[in-house]
């Protein structure tokens, strides 16, 4: 289908000048952290325009590649063999442009650019300032690495490589332990997921001989992939998606994450990486929708997810854990929409949330820079000292909560009227479910943003000394992002936003105006949304009860809520400790007991059953003491002097007498 | 410079063995001159190595080349019969290099009690045995130069070893031996059944004996082997000879050691006897996947960092026999380039913990920590050498087991599908569990806060010039092999192929 719509978008199938380099486009952070790695400590602290510059032309050409695309230029595909077995396997390394490679490059250049210039003010006298801009650069790379391979196994390799940056930013901090266990979970958590992605592409390439995206996809249209095979394989690549996405039940790695720096939260768990797995559903959509009960699973993993998380936020006190399980539902959005087969809205919203979300989390970094906490308790009236972080901060939640006419009311406006027409015209059991569930967490989401902008700008300072707006570097970021919030929606306005043309699916009918779809649904998810942030201002401001209805009318969802649904302590308890401690010493101990036991046990017996054999061969040496008492005091003291009196002439008499056997044995037969 | 074609390789392998005759007119005293002996021929024959593998043919790797067959013992028909292909180039030329950055290593530090010249000239005859097992095409040939290799190594141990070095050489030597005489009757048998010792004319002649013969023989093989590798259970020699070792002894017991029994498998057993290698390889497959699960377990158990790396070859040689044991292309060629990794990253890791050692005066990991804190550098170059070893992509650890696990999808012909695939999936926890213990490794030794017992410092400075020149080259391998895996696989597959000829592929 991506095969037909290279095809069908270009008559000419003229590439653009841009297109066709854009490889370049995730070489150029690569060589960016190569030289801060080696020389950027002797740059005196310049290290980051290195960053800025490779990602900044990035930024360019990917905003020039994509204004080719949409003018008509064709999609690319590029590659050339990374190595080949004989004929059972080819490898190939390529590039694979298109519009939704598009869309992710001018998402992860932007947002990394940003990161970029606001971490030169929010990072600035890091101990480790260089080494933070090489793994930024790192990441950026592997990031649009990952986005433009053709092929999965290439993928998967930009895939590891993000995580791992992942590991190393969270960890940045690394002098606490509480940090490096975060990444560690981070790295463990999503590799879990990864083995199945990669088994996934296993079944995949042992089905169709290749590891190619556009070939799965046509043999998958075509029929040729299909039945049993395409669902294990769609559901196992699914496994890395849930995994990367931090969606039910790997998702508990995200929240921790934000031990690392909050840029990096922005940039790697909310706007790019974390999306990777929304991204591999979207660029396998046409397996996934060929896959039988594929996109269901999908859809119910991505309800229950959305839900879980939404509630979640709502009880936190870390301004970063709310942003963070706020991101899992999100996630969970854009995943529910192509459960429902909403692709163009699905990846609609990974858009526009990309920018909302980093600036919602940047904004909370600038409130972390000023208060030095990330507690919410340890904030309250910013609005007065913080004007900036104010407005754009607000702007974001309000993006996020889905109010007409900022970004986030247009994508997640689409998905849920994508939810309601599979839901009342299929009578999809999987959409009915994705509808409600979409429909609830709207009203949660408004509700916890309401509760975290109350507890953040409203109301007293509650921290200590005075709370300072932060410099430029990390405000004009935050503006930008804010502009991005207000109008990127406007990209995707119902009917007549150019979005849909350029993502534009075969298959997928554009709608024309409808009055429920354009008027009524949209008019009812903003009246939620309003509806929700009226009881926040009610609960959280007027009546100051902050969360105190939940902990005490509902005490035991309160706690349920504050134990993170116990999932945390059941893995730990139930799987990484018991691994960690009592499995691994049992298994060292059959080492050291049962496996050594019998080889030092043989040991013994060889030695006096030598002394045996010996003693009838030759007397003489017996009478040598030694041999007995070392053979008596055991293998450990005494086998290097035994070694040195006659037991290598023991060896050797066995060699003898056991290859004189096998001769007679082989000889004669 | 035709000679090198014919006598090349013999130059490569002999060329130590010269440097051990020279150091017995070197005075024991004289420390300087011995190192500089070790050094000129560790690095000459690096250089016959390099130029032989220029000449090799890269468009046949199949086939072997650069032979030599003269008459040696003519009266038990053992010839001088070596040569080389696809399969054994990469290891030929690792051996060679591991060598020569053993000798650079010596000259920064030579271990407790001394004794440079006999270290060195240890050392050298090593060299000769390791890379003489992988040229030679004579199994008599093979076995001496594979016997070659035990004696140095003992005394490695046990001289230069640590507090329980006798008990670890002594077990090293005997468990080996006890291997190898197995291995031994195996040979006698191929020569009683096939009349030659002659590697390649035993492949040619097929048909050795009955079926039960032929799986005895390969029993045999496989015990000689095994124990080699090591492959769970008979592994448990290497964690005492890892622990006890001297640094460059560990360094080129895990980089190249232990590949001569994975190559054993793939140079002899496989190609001569096919169809006990079917009858074996579900055996060798499970036993390598309780490796894998359970060297990882052991990991975490693991007080010792050096004893920790121990286990975690088992585990890593776990995925190399489960390449092996799925008598495909894809897994034989992913088991030939787990072995290449390993020999990399493993010796890496080994060269770190004595050079932890030397700093801290302890391997503990309890007792380290912070290590990024006060050697930036050595930590950033020992998490580097943890996520090469986790198989991150990328870097070399990942392509092998990548390759053994597809090729355990979809095994060889006659071989159970759904056994491997379970086998896989046994694998796949295996790298989870491997990027766990892994992981918090780092996080122990190289992460955290300085304890209070090296708060001051003392003693601990950064990568020193001479180890940056024994670990560089093995820091740029492990990136090059894992951005350009051709580099291994373009050599291997040719003579993947043609060995999986024997197997009717």
């Amino acid at each position: 289908m991506i095969f037909a719509l290279a095809e069908e978008a270009t008559p000419g199938t003229v590439a653009g000048f841009a297109t066709e380099y854009m490889w370049a486009v995730p070489l150029l952070p690569f060589l960016a952290a190569v030289i801060i790695g080696f020389f950027g400590r002797k740059m005196g602290g310049k290290e980051h325009y290195v960053g800025i510059f490779a990602v900044g032309a990035g930024l360019v050409m990917s905003l020039i590649a994509f204004a080719q695309l949409a003018g008509g230029n064709a999609a690319v595909e590029a590659s050339y063999t990374w190595f080949r077995l004989d004929d059972s396997l080819e490898l190939e390394f390529g590039m694979n442009y298109d519009f939704l490679t598009g869309v992710m490059f001018v998402v992860v250049t932007t947002i990394s650019l940003l990161v970029h210039i606001y971490s030169t003010g929010y990072m600035h006298g890091d101990k480790r300032y260089t080494w933070f801009y090489a793994a930024l650069s790192l990441f950026t790379g592997s990031m649009l690495f990952l986005v433009i391979a053709n092929n999965l196994m290439q993928m998967f390799v930009g895939w590891e490589l993000v995580g791992v940056c992942s590991y190393f930013l969270i960890g940045h901090y690394w002098e606490e332990s509480p940090n490096s266990s975060a990444a560690i979970k981070a790295f463990i958590t999503t590799r879990i997921g990864d083995v199945g992605f990669l088994f996934g592409i296993f079944v995949l390439f042992v089905a169709t001989g290749t590891f190619d995206i556009i070939e799965i996809n046509h043999l998958a249209e075509e029929g040729e992939l299909g039945g049993s095979i395409a669902t294990i394989g769609a559901l196992l690549l699914f496994c890395g998606a849930v995994g990367k996405s931090a969606q039910v039940p790997l998702h508990v790695w995200l929240p921790d994450a934000m031990a690392g720096p909050t840029p990096v939260s922005a940039l790697i768990h909310a706007a790019t990486m974390v999306v990777a797995g929304v991204y591999l559903v979207a660029r396998m959509f046409i397996l996934f929708e060929h896959a039988g009960a594929a996109l269901n699973v999908v859809a119910i993993v991505a309800s229950i997810t959305m839900l879980i998380a939404a509630a979640l936020a709502l009880v936190q006190d870390d301004i970063k854990r709310v942003l963070a399980y706020s991101t899992v539902s999100q996630l969970a959005y854009m995943m529910a929409a192509l459960g429902v087969g909403a692709y163009t809205a699905g990846v609609f919203h990974l858009f526009t949330h990309a920018f909302f979300k980093a600036l919602l989390f940047l904004g909370a970094g600038s409130l972390i820079h000023a208060v030095h906490s990330n507690n919410m308790s340890d904030m309250g009236g910013l609005r007065k000292y913080m004007p900036h972080t104010f407005k754009t901060f607000i702007i974001g939640s309000l993006a996020l909560a889905g109010i007409f006419p900022l970004a986030g009311f247009f994508s997640k406006d689409e998905i849920v009227g994508e939810a309601f027409r599979a839901a009342s015209e299929e009578t999809q059991i999987t959409a009915i479910i994705v509808f409600a569930s979409a429909i609830i967490t709207a009203f949660l989401t408004a509700l916890y943003m309401t509760r975290a902008c109350i507890k953040t700008f409203f109301g007293e300072y509650r921290g200590h000394g005075t709370p300072h707006e932060s410099p430029p570097s990390m405000v004009v970021p935050l503006w930008i992002l804010a502009g991005a919030s207000l109008s990127v929606g406007l990209l995707g306005l119902p009917v007549v936003g150019p979005f849909a043309d350029w993502i534009n699916v075969p298959g997928e009918t554009r709608h024309g105006f409808d009055t429920l779809y354009n008027i009524v649904l949209p008019l009812a998810s903003v009246g939620i949304a309003v509806a929700a942030i009226w009881l926040g201002w009610v609960l959280f401001y007027k009546e100051r009860r902050q969360v105190d209805i939940l902990s005490t009318r509902f005490a035991w969802v309160y706690r349920l809520l504050e134990n993170k649904y116990y999932l945390d302590d059941i893995y730990m308890g139930g799987i990484v400790r018991p691994v960690q401690y009592p499995l691994a010493a049992f298994a060292y101990w059959t080492n050291q007991h049962i496996l050594d036991g019998i080889v030092n046990g043989t040991a013994h017996a060889t030695v006096g059953a030598g002394q045996g054999v010996y003693g009838v061969i030759d007397q003489q040496v017996v009478d040598a003491g030694v041999n007995g008492a070392a053979g008596l005091t055991g293998f450990s003291g005494g086998l290097l002097r035994y070694i040195q009196t006659g037991n290598v002439q023991r060896y050797a008499a066995f060699l003898f007498i056991a290859i004189a056997a096998f001769v007679a044995l082989f000889g004669l037969t | 410079m035709e000679w090198l074609d014919t006598w090349g390789l013999s130059l490569a392998v002999f060329l130590p063995m010269v440097g051990v005759v020279v150091l017995l007119f070197v005075p024991g005293s004289m420390d300087g001159v011995a190192k500089a002996v070790g050094l000129l021929f560790t690095g000459a024959a690096l250089l016959v190595g390099v130029a032989v593998g220029l000449r090799f043919d890269y468009g046949s790797a199949g086939a072997i080349k650069l032979e030599v067959n003269e008459r040696w013992i003519p009266q038990i028909d053992a010839r001088y019969h070596v040569g080389i292909d696809g399969i054994a180039l990469p290891l030929f030329e690792l051996s060679l290099l591991v060598s020569f950055l053993c000798i650079v290593y010596l000259l920064w530090h030579v271990p407790s009690p001394g004794k440079t010249k006999a270290l060195i000239a240890l050392t050298l005859l090593l060299e000769t045995g390791m890379t003489g097992t992988f040229i030679a095409l004579d199994l008599i040939l093979f076995f001496i130069f594979w016997e070659v290799v035990l004696v140095p190594m003992y005394f490695m141990i046990g001289i230069w070893g640590g507090p329980r070095r006798e008990y670890a050489a002594v077990k090293f030597f005997l468990y080996t031996l006890f291997g190898s005489i197995f291995m031994l009757l195996g040979f006698l048998a191929l020569y009683f059944q096939g009349n030659t010792f002659d590697m390649i004319a035993l492949r040619e002649q097929g048909n050795l004996g009955s079926t039960l013969v032929q799986n005895l023989t390969f029993a045999g093989l496989f015990l000689g082997f095994a124990i080699k590798v090591p492959m769970w259970p008979f592994h448990t020699w290497l964690p005492d000879a890892h622990t006890e070792a001297p640094t460059i002894g560990s360094v080129l017991l895990a980089a190249v050691m232990l590949k001569m029994g994975t190559y054993g498998f793939i140079r002899i057993a496989y190609p001569i006897l096919p169809d006990a290698a079917v009858y074996f390889a579900p055996v060798i497959g499970i036993l390598a996947v309780i490796a894998i699960i359970y060297g990882a377990l052991c990991c975490f158990a693991q007080s010792d960092l050096k004893r920790l790396i121990a286990f975690s070859s088992v585990g890593h040689m776990g995925f190399v026999m489960l390449g092996i044991a799925t008598v495909s292309d894809r897994g034989i060629n992913g088991a030939i380039f787990g072995m290449v990794a390993h020999g990399l990253i493993t010796g890496m890791l080994f060269f770190l913990a004595g050079s932890i050692h030397e700093r801290f005066h302890t391997r503990e990991i309890s007792s380290l920590g912070g290590v990024l804190q006060q050697m930036p550098r050595f930590g950033s170059v020992l998490v580097y050498a943890g996520i090469a070893s986790l198989g991150l992509p990328g870097l070399a650890g990942f392509w092998g087991e990548m390759l053994a696990l597809l090729g355990s999808y979809q095994p060889g012909a006659g071989l159970d599908e759904g056994l491997f695939r379970i086998l896989m999936v046994g694998g796949g926890i295996g790298t989870v569990l491997t990027a766990g213990y892994l992981l918090w490794t780092i996080q122990r030794v190289a992460m955290g806060a300085v304890p209070e017992k090296f708060a001051d410092g003392r003693g601990l400075f950064d990568v020193h010039p001479l180890e940056w020149t024994a670990w560089a080259p093995l820091l740029a391998l492990i990136l090059a092999a894992g951005i350009y895996p051709r580099m291994v696989l373009g050599v291997t597959d040719g003579a993947v192929q043609n060995l999986l000829k024997s197997f009717g592929g």
